[in-house]
């Protein structure tokens, strides 16, 4: 059974339609991101998730249990569902022990006390039980918001943002350690965010937004190597689109060559369309009877970025060939490998 | 996070909320509003010839001197505070850090111990007209000029005198508030600082000198100890007179209405200017203030106007009152300064305490409501601050007279003793009125205290299973704590001096410290009353203290 079972949700906000019929299923232990722009409608989809934000129609169901839908209303302090949000959310009157009990409902002293114990070695912070919010770091106060979430044993795990207010040189490390803690205790979460790479590290499962739908879901290689619209190829990565006409089952044309693919194509033979094509797919080599000209270069560590015009298209390569110079005449070709068609 | 998501996270509510919540705040705010409509309702009775008779031969004058005195003490207190506003705000010059808190004090000086202790100087038989007799050897009052203190012009300069420090503090804060690059723009375009200051300060601080004239004027038409001291019949003493020598509470609750649509008038006015206000007044992110360095005869102009200012409005009658409360200490140091101070403690003490639970109620059914209705009993329950004591103390006696009434016909019909008049003859229809009139404050403070509340901290709150009320109890009471602190003390200061309502409603024997000092004001013996009259200035210089930190914090 799937934890969460999102069903045709729709939801209004100020006579606007910001859900248009949303499906999404979690496993157990599942951790899915909801990415996209902003105003796409996935923080929409996470608070009604909790029951903070109505919806119009459709159903949700946590557990098995129906938590809303046409007939049912069930408030969100009944959902048992741990939320941990952008500004952390602590109680500025409480110390961080008293945060991470808040939710907890044993009467035993000592079994509170042991809960307590045990989020804060999880966490890692032990020892800091009786400092308040404002006398800890980001990193520590998104450790407390954690530890209390967990400490309540939610159903689900709703992440907002989680990780924009920390600092970039030990976001990587955080999402990880935080995602170490998820797997270990197999708890499913759902992650709202508008950067993909964090997409990427965090979850297992990603679905992507746009105008209040799921474009497309699934993990992040079939998401960046299989899109299934431009739109999805775009958000994911850096990409060139060559016109292309499908000439045989695994073989297309394009200006810069026929180009071969490993699977079968997914466009019918004859068929006129565009190819895509990721910046590493493409490949460039110096040449005299090169057909296109570099206009930029960028060194970017493991590999050098160019931009090389041709015809009246400007392609996007990445390329571990440094010794190229701007202005000088490439070929170019592209590797063979799962060619998609938009 | 982006700005949609933000506009979200302003809107969260808990979806869940029951329904026994805003019927309880509807239920509150309607009792809040009952003045209000019971005075509308009575007004449109027909009533006993006693209005029409009144709108035949004085009434006209009243309104006439209302609104005459209204713009009288507008245009002196403008005159009185831009000055020293601006001087406050972007000069340098000795005091002036002083000047800065010390203006405000005139706020805590009731106007009519100001009135009284300037007619005692002023007056035939005062030291300056005995001295100038002296000096010129005058014998009678025909052989000179003197103009009259007790007159409307000097209720309108009386009243100015303790009224503009509201404007003097909308304006200094309007004045730090234009960006200094506004300054520097104009000064190096050549612009001197007095060509500066009416080109570019005074035309932006317009919309908060609009305001605060308005809250002047709403002020003015609200006070009835001055006017009725100097003898200078308004719309507020008409109404207290009807009610008490014609008996006519259909007339008092029509005259009421007049002043009621000026009121309003005033109100929709102020909102207007209001929100020019935030357009003119963009904080400015430059923290540098711009301010010229004054020195030599300019540096000792600007002091002495702060100083004469200070000195006019409230040092002088402060000295006399303490003159008076020293020579007549045995007087009045008596049984009846402990009974009535205490009247006024615990009254106070109680109003204050009821109108902060009403605050909170309002403001949590406002925040965590889902239905858009729910915002509306805070707004209407703050309604009650806009009515003069006066109207409101009309408005409260009518829903009451009749309740009265019908408990004694409903006590006789079953054979009882009849109770007398246990709501209008009682300190409770006091304490209703000034839950009624001061409720706002305490709205207003928890509001403010409410914003500075993250919402994700409701929310996680929520998911962490707790129930609205435990929402209330465990986070926002905790959170909220300077916000009710506030509201206590603010409400607290108002219950101790407000007196138009306390005249007019308190039962027969009843004083408090407001009604007992304007006693001796009436009977011309304020020395006999100079202690409590301390008292309650003392009192009203709590909250200046309060909001100069809170400025402070500002900046």
């Amino acid at each position: 059974m799937a934890t969460l079972q999102v069903s045709n949700v729709h939801s209004r906000y100020q006579k606007q339609l910001v859900l248009k019929g949303v499906d999404l299923t979690v496993e157990k232990g599942e951790i899915v991101a909801l990415l996209g722009p902003s105003g796409c409608g996935k923080t929409t989809l996470l608070r009604a998730i909790a029951g903070l934000q109505n919806i119009t129609e459709g159903e949700i169901v946590i557990n098995g249990k129906t938590v809303v839908s046409d007939k049912k209303f069930i408030a969100s302090e009944k959902r048992g569902i741990g939320m941990i949000f952008q500004d952390y959310a602590l109680f500025p009157h409480l110390t961080v022990a008293e945060n991470i009990l808040f939710g907890v409902k044993l009467a035993n002293k000592e079994q509170r006390l042991a809960r307590l114990e045990k989020m804060l070695s999880l966490v890692k912070l032990d020892g800091l039980a009786e400092r308040y919010p404002h006398e800890l770091s980001g990193g520590q106060q998104q450790r407390v918001s954690i530890a209390r979430a967990l400490a309540y044993e939610p159903e689900v795990l709703l992440l907002d943002e989680p990780f924009s207010n920390i600092d970039a040189k030990v976001r990587r490390e955080m999402m990880l350690e935080i995602r170490n803690i998820l797997k270990q205790h197999d708890i499913s979460a759902v992650f709202v965010t508008h950067s993909k790479d964090e997409a990427f590290v965090f979850a297992d499962k990603l679905a992507l937004f746009n105008h209040g739908k799921i474009v497309q879901c699934g993990d992040a290689e079939g998401l960046y190597l299989r899109p299934q619209d431009k739109y999805v190829a775009d958000f994911l990565g850096a990409s060139n689109y060559l016109p292309a006409k499908v000439i045989a089952e695994k073989t297309v044309s394009t200006l810069i060559g026929d180009i071969n693919s490993d699977r079968p194509l997914n466009a019918a033979l004859h068929e006129e369309t565009e190819l895509l094509l990721r910046p590493q797919h493409l490949q460039i080599s110096k040449s005299e009877q090169g057909i296109g000209t570099v206009t930029e270069r960028r060194f970017l560590g493991n590999v050098c970025q160019y931009l090389v015009q041709f015809d009246d298209m400007t392609l996007d390569v990445h390329s571990e060939n440094l010794a190229i110079e701007i202005g000088e005449k490439v070929a170019i070709s592209a590797t063979a490998h799962h060619l998609i068609l938009l | 996070m982006d700005l949609f998501s933000w506009v979200w996270v302003s809107n969260i509510m808990i979806l869940g909320l029951a329904r026994r919540w805003s019927v309880a705040s509807y239920i509150l705010a309607l009792l809040i509003v009952m003045p209000l409509i019971a005075l509308i309702l009575q007004s449109l009775m027909p009533d006993e010839a006693v209005f029409g008779h009144l709108m035949d031969t004085v009434l006209p004058t009243y309104i006439s001197n209302s609104l005459q005195l209204m713009f009288w003490v507008v245009i002196g207190t403008l005159f009185l505070a831009i000055p020293a506003a601006w001087l406050v705000a972007k000069c340098r010059f000795p005091g002036q850090n002083i000047f800065q808190w010390a203006l405000l004090l005139p706020l805590a000086m009731p106007a009519y111990v100001v009135a009284y202790v300037y007619t005692d100087l002023f007056d035939y038989a005062g030291p300056v007209q005995r001295s100038l007799r002296g000096l010129f050897g005058w014998q009678t009052p025909h052989d000179y000029y003197f103009p009259e203190v007790r007159s409307l012009g000097g209720a309108a300069i009386m009243l100015s005198l303790v009224l503009f420090p509201y404007i003097y503090l909308l304006a200094r804060t309007a004045f730090m508030e234009q960006s200094a690059s506004l300054g520097h723009a104009a000064r190096v375009m050549g612009c001197s600082p007095w060509k500066s200051f009416w080109r570019l300060s005074l035309p932006m601080a317009r919309p908060a000198l609009a305001v605060g004239a308005t809250l002047v004027a709403m002020e003015t038409a609200a006070d009835f100890a001055t006017v009725s001291y100097f003898a200078v019949p308004t719309l507020t003493t008409a109404v207290y007179d009807t009610w008490f020598e014609y008996g006519s509470l259909t007339a008092a609750a029509k005259i009421s209405t007049i002043m009621l649509l000026v009121v309003f008038a005033m109100i929709g006015f102020e909102r207007f200017a209001r929100r020019k206000q935030q357009l003119f007044q963009k904080q400015s992110t430059s923290g540098e203030l711009d301010s010229y360095s004054l020195s030599g005869v300019r540096a000792f102009a600007a002091t002495a106007y702060c100083f004469a200012l200070l000195t006019l409005a409230f040092l002088l009658p402060f000295v006399i009152l303490l003159q008076y409360a020293w020579g007549y200490f045995a007087e009045s140091w008596n049984a009846k300064f402990f009974e009535y101070s205490f009247n006024s403690l615990w009254i106070s003490l109680l109003v204050s305490v009821i109108c902060v639970c009403i605050g909170i109620l309002l403001m949590f059914v406002r925040r965590a409501s889902p239905r858009r209705a729910d915002m509306l009993p805070s707004r209407l329950a703050s309604t009650g601050y806009a009515l003069p004591g006066t109207v409101l103390a009309i408005g409260i006696l009518v829903p009451f007279t009749l309740l009265d009434f019908a408990i004694n016909d409903v006590a006789e019909y079953f054979g009882f003793e009849e109770p007398g008049l246990i709501l209008t003859g009682s300190a409770f229809i006091l304490v209703c009125a000034f839950c009624i009139r001061f409720a706002a404050i305490a709205i207003g403070s928890i509001e403010t205290s409410y914003k500075r509340i993250s919402p994700s901290l409701d929310m996680a709150s929520v998911t962490l299973g707790l129930t609205p009320k435990s929402l209330l109890t465990r986070v926002h009471i905790p959170l909220l704590r300077k916000g009710v602190f506030a509201g206590l003390l603010l409400v607290f200061i108002e219950c101790m001096k407000e007196l138009p309502a306390a005249l007019l409603l308190r039962p027969i024997g009843f004083e408090n410290l407001a009604t007992y000092v304007f006693q001796f004001v009436s009977d011309e013996q304020l020395e006999h009353g100079a202690l409590a009259a301390i008292v309650i200035v003392l009192v009203g210089l709590v909250p200046l203290i309060y909001l100069n930190r809170s400025l402070e914090q500002e900046k």
